[in-house]
């Protein structure tokens, strides 16, 4: 009999419900964002997004079961994420899984943020071990490698700044709208040339990342043009800190999937919808005949159903919740296989 | 008719079950533990205790603020959670109103008040066995709160962990005027929030969702933000 999941996610400035069967399949995925609230801040404001999840949870909730056409009876069980994120936020979605929870008598899953990341992935195609996840959102860049479902390995990570949090900088130095990323990535790809930005490899053999220093670069380089009166270009800049990040980033996640010899590539959170960064790391893994995959656009931001898809997996694994669960801002990804 | 109440909005925890006028069971704590991982194992528990289950209830009735930001959204969310899913009406109760509850057969002005930092308070006053409203539920410096309750010239009764903070400060402005709730009232109670729900229409099961809490305050950023485009304006 097929199982099914309710999810909630609100670790940052999205409410998120979403209904997911057997782990696969979606079956309703609701997603309110906040984004024109936090645009005039200039980044997401950690109270304003608290104050919004409690307004939008138990509507974000009904949508998903009316869409989905299903009653609480009907679940199998409630996954909510449990971390990282902003601790105001995560505690609204899991005071509501709790409660929803109790109310109906379901078993609780806790699921952690990259964990649900990676498993949007078993939400378009099977997920096949070993295998090799790129990690890359405004809070996170981490190469992660599974040797079969709930195994965890953190092979590399930055050291300092997110991709993402680099490309939100760099569009506030070019006086992009928030959030900059997708402006930063449409520029590059319209640009004809490029500012030549440093490369950041770290020692040889390491697959940790450091994106502060191209950060730097790009600031300086404004700063000295404004200095000499010259305007900048901001296509020409975006495309050369674009280059740097993404050939960093291909060329690391390449040698980890040799290495490591997986069976497939999957690229995951906010930032793989980036299309400088998925063009590129499309044609590296035709070239290396290793199977790559990128969720839609839909499932790469912040959203539930990647939730219920790890959810599914826990909870398979007898992985459960209770009512004390908490929030864990500086979740680390943890396996949850015995 | 069955009544859950919840009370998370600031330090203390309280949560009740009351039956038709009766108290079945009632939660008062006031020990260091988060509300996120206090709250609802005490509501597992007091449904345990008074051998009901969740859909037996027939109205919730939650502290709505002020307090501390997370607090209240803590038991609002689990309030408004299981309302909504257990298609039952919600009640929002002042969290201040709650408190002053307590000293209700107190001949004066109760004034019930939370430490909101930086020599503010957050606090309100009532009159009578029916708390009527002296001073409606607000943020202020304390200052200005004790100005407005000298300009009174009535007995204030100050009630909450909380006073402990402004004590000495009252006492200096207030003088006799100003007496200290025992401690043994100092807790909010669930069932008293419970009572003072009783006496509201209820409202429909559809207005769950709209449900918001009651910060009496803008957020910091917000309010920064106000600052910066009036100066813009200038």
């Amino acid at each position: 009999m097929s199982k099914y999941i309710l999810a909630i996610e609100t670790s940052c400035d999205e409410t998120a419900a979403s209904i997911i069967k057997d782990g696969t399949e979606i079956i309703s995925n609701v997603v309110s964002s906040q984004i024109d609230s936090h645009k005039r801040f200039g980044g997401v404001v950690p109270e304003i997004a608290s104050r919004h999840h409690v307004e939008q949870m138990t509507i974000v909730i009904e949508e998903c079961l009316t869409q989905a056409g299903m009653e609480p009876a009907d679940l199998a069980a409630v996954a909510v994420t449990e971390g990282p994120g902003l601790v105001g936020a995560l505690l609204i979605g899991i005071n509501a899984a709790k409660a929803f929870a109790f109310a109906h008598g379901l078993p609780l899953v806790p699921v952690h943020h990259i964990a649900g990341h990676i498993y949007a992935n078993a939400l378009v195609q099977p997920m096949e071990f070993p295998l090799l996840a790129l990690v890359v959102s405004g809070g996170h860049t981490e190469l992660v490698y599974m040797k079969e479902h709930g195994s965890f390995e953190l092979i590399g990570e930055t050291r300092d700044d997110a991709a993402g949090e680099a490309y939100d900088k760099v569009a506030r130095v070019l006086n992009l709208p928030y959030p900059g990323g997708p402006h930063i990535d449409r520029l590059a790809y319209e640009a004809e040339e490029a500012v030549p930005f440093p490369r950041v490899w770290l020692e040889e053999d390491s697959y940790d990342f450091s994106f502060s220093g191209l950060k730097s670069a790009v600031i300086n380089y404004k700063h000295n043009m404004d200095q000499r009166g010259e305007e900048i270009i901001p296509a020409h800049v975006a495309k050369g800190f674009q280059d740097s990040v993404v050939e960093v980033l291909t060329a690391k996640t390449v040698r980890a999937a040799r290495e490591y010899g997986v069976k497939q590539v999957i690229a995951a959170g906010g930032v793989s919808a980036n299309k400088g960064l998925r063009n590129a790391l499309e044609s590296a893994f035709i070239e290396e005949d290793i199977p790559f995959f990128v969720p839609p656009l839909k499932l790469c931001t912040d959203n539930a159903a990647m939730i219920g898809a790890a959810g599914f997996f826990m909870y398979e694994a007898g992985v459960r919740g209770d009512m004390k669960m908490n929030g864990k801002p500086g979740m680390e990804l943890k396996t949850w296989i015995e | 008719m069955i009544w859950l109440g919840i009370d998370t909005a600031n330090a203390p925890l309280s949560v009740a079950i009351v039956k038709d006028g009766r108290v079945l069971a009632e939660t008062v704590q006031n020990i260091k533990i988060t509300h996120s991982v206090g709250a609802m194992p005490a509501v597992e528990e007091l449904f345990a205790k008074a051998n009901i289950t969740p859909s037996q209830i027939d109205a919730v009735a939650v502290s709505e603020g002020p307090g501390s930001y997370t607090g209240v959204r803590i038991g609002v969310t689990i309030a408004k959670t299981l309302a909504w899913t257990l298609k039952k009406p919600l009640v929002g109760v002042s969290s201040l109103q709650a408190l002053a509850a307590n000293a209700k057969l107190f001949n004066g002005v109760i004034c019930p008040l939370f430490d909101a930092r930086r020599q503010h308070v957050y606090a309100a006053a009532y009159r009578g066995e029916l708390l009527n409203e002296v001073i409606h539920d607000h943020h202020d410096h304390i200052d200005g709160l004790l100005e407005t309750l000298q300009a009174l010239n009535e007995n204030v009764l100050f009630i909450g962990t909380d006073v402990e903070v402004f004590w000495e400060r009252i006492k200096e402005r207030l003088g006799d005027k100003a007496i200290r709730a025992s401690y043994t009232l100092d807790l909010p109670r669930a069932t008293e929030l419970i009572a003072l729900a009783e006496d509201r229409e209820l409202p429909s099961i559809e207005a769950v969702h709209h449900f918001v809490p009651q910060y009496r305050r803008i957020a910091e950023a917000e309010a920064n933000w106000i600052k910066e485009q009036k100066k813009v304006a200038e």
